[in-house]
């Protein structure tokens, strides 16, 4: 119900879309290599702890904005861990 | 020696045309001397835009192929004495030149000439490799649709690649009413995306569209896109020149109606 009186946008939401699009358009990586990525991870933590993978988030970004391709890119994970102990 | 700018775009229908001889008519405008090359061969556009289309005898196959001396090719502006064409050959294809043969024409007209304005064809095949290899900058354009700006950033990828010394963007058909609503990307979204330097944003202006038909380029008018494409050309010749900005004019019904569309 809340998302029918909070539309969002189409200009924003064009450029969600593009945000994502261009950092694997950058990077030569689809997003579902991206996905394939995440779910190995999520897979090789949870042998080790237990981790929210529902709130986890994994990107390719570049740590300066100034160059485009001053820095070269890396690999960034948020992972939120529920229990060190398994 | 002359300073050697590329505009290109990777999808086609943004306005490198448009903007080629907006940019090239603007700078002769300031007194420079400018020669714009057309490079779309097989696809030939800029000489239309610029009511130059009856005058041409000789085109750039010809140059790099030594059927005509470079003056030969090089067609008189009918307003700006300063200001050539050398257009594109019609019947050939991209391949009847390649990167060097570029770079050695651009280096010949250096000497003649304060600006040489290359136009780009779409894509990035051999026609893009043959327009930026001579090119010492670039303007990228681009208007602020999904599918252009994806062009655009690939396009940027590969002129960093080429080592270009400058890589500047302008974007092109700007609807303020759209951007306004919120369904329209603004000029900072796409600068923060894309991030090169802006050089300039052009209104969307039915203008453009008259001034094509007419085969003049709407530089230097009152028009929006007029005054916008003035501010670029001198932006690109100081770049401390300030960028003009444009203020949507609401008419009072505009206002009105406009509390009803607030999201």
């Amino acid at each position: 119900m809340w998302k029918i009186f909070h539309k969002k946008s189409s200009g924003n939401v064009a450029k969600d879309r593009l945000k994502i699009l261009l950092i694997s358009d950058r990077v030569n990586c689809s997003p579902e290599m991206m996905e394939l990525i995440k779910n190995e991870i999520i897979q090789v933590l949870s042998k080790y702890m237990k981790i929210d993978s529902e709130k986890m988030e994994i990107n390719i970004t570049k740590k300066n904005s100034k160059g485009r391709n001053a820095i070269a890119p890396s690999l960034y994970a948020n992972i939120p861990i529920i229990d060190l102990k398994k | 020696m002359g300073e050697v700018i590329v505009i290109t775009s990777g999808k086609g229908g943004v306005g490198k045309t448009t903007t080629s001889a907006n940019v090239g008519t603007g700078l002769a405008a300031l007194g420079k001397k400018v020669v714009m090359i057309d490079t779309d061969i097989g696809l030939r556009n800029l000489d239309v835009v610029m009511g130059l289309e009856n005058r041409i005898v000789y085109n750039l196959v010809d140059v790099i192929e030594g059927n005509c001396r470079i003056k030969q090719a090089l067609i008189k502006d009918k307003r700006y004495h300063s200001l050539y064409l050398m257009p594109s050959a019609q019947t050939r294809d991209k391949t009847s030149v390649n990167p060097e043969q570029m770079i050695k024409l651009t280096t010949h007209l250096r000497e003649q000439f304060d600006y040489i304005i290359l136009d780009c064809p779409a894509g990035i095949e051999q026609g893009f490799q043959n327009a930026i290899a001579g090119a010492d900058r670039a303007i990228v354009v681009t208007t602020p649709e999904v599918s252009a700006i994806r062009d655009a950033d690939r396009i940027i990828g590969l002129l960093e690649a080429n080592e270009l010394k400058q890589i500047d963007l302008i974007i092109n058909r700007l609807r303020l009413d759209m951007i306004k609503k919120g369904d329209m990307m603004s000029v900072d979204d796409v600068v923060e995306i894309l991030s090169i330097p802006l050089l300039g944003a052009i209104p969307d202006d039915e203008n453009v569209v008259i001034a094509t038909n007419q085969g003049e380029p709407l530089v230097g008018s009152q028009s929006f896109a007029g005054r916008a494409f003035k501010n670029v050309t001198m932006r690109i010749v100081d770049p401390n020149v300030p960028m003009i900005t444009f203020e949507q004019n609401t008419s009072i019904w505009g206002k009105v109606t406009g509390i009803f569309h607030k999201n």
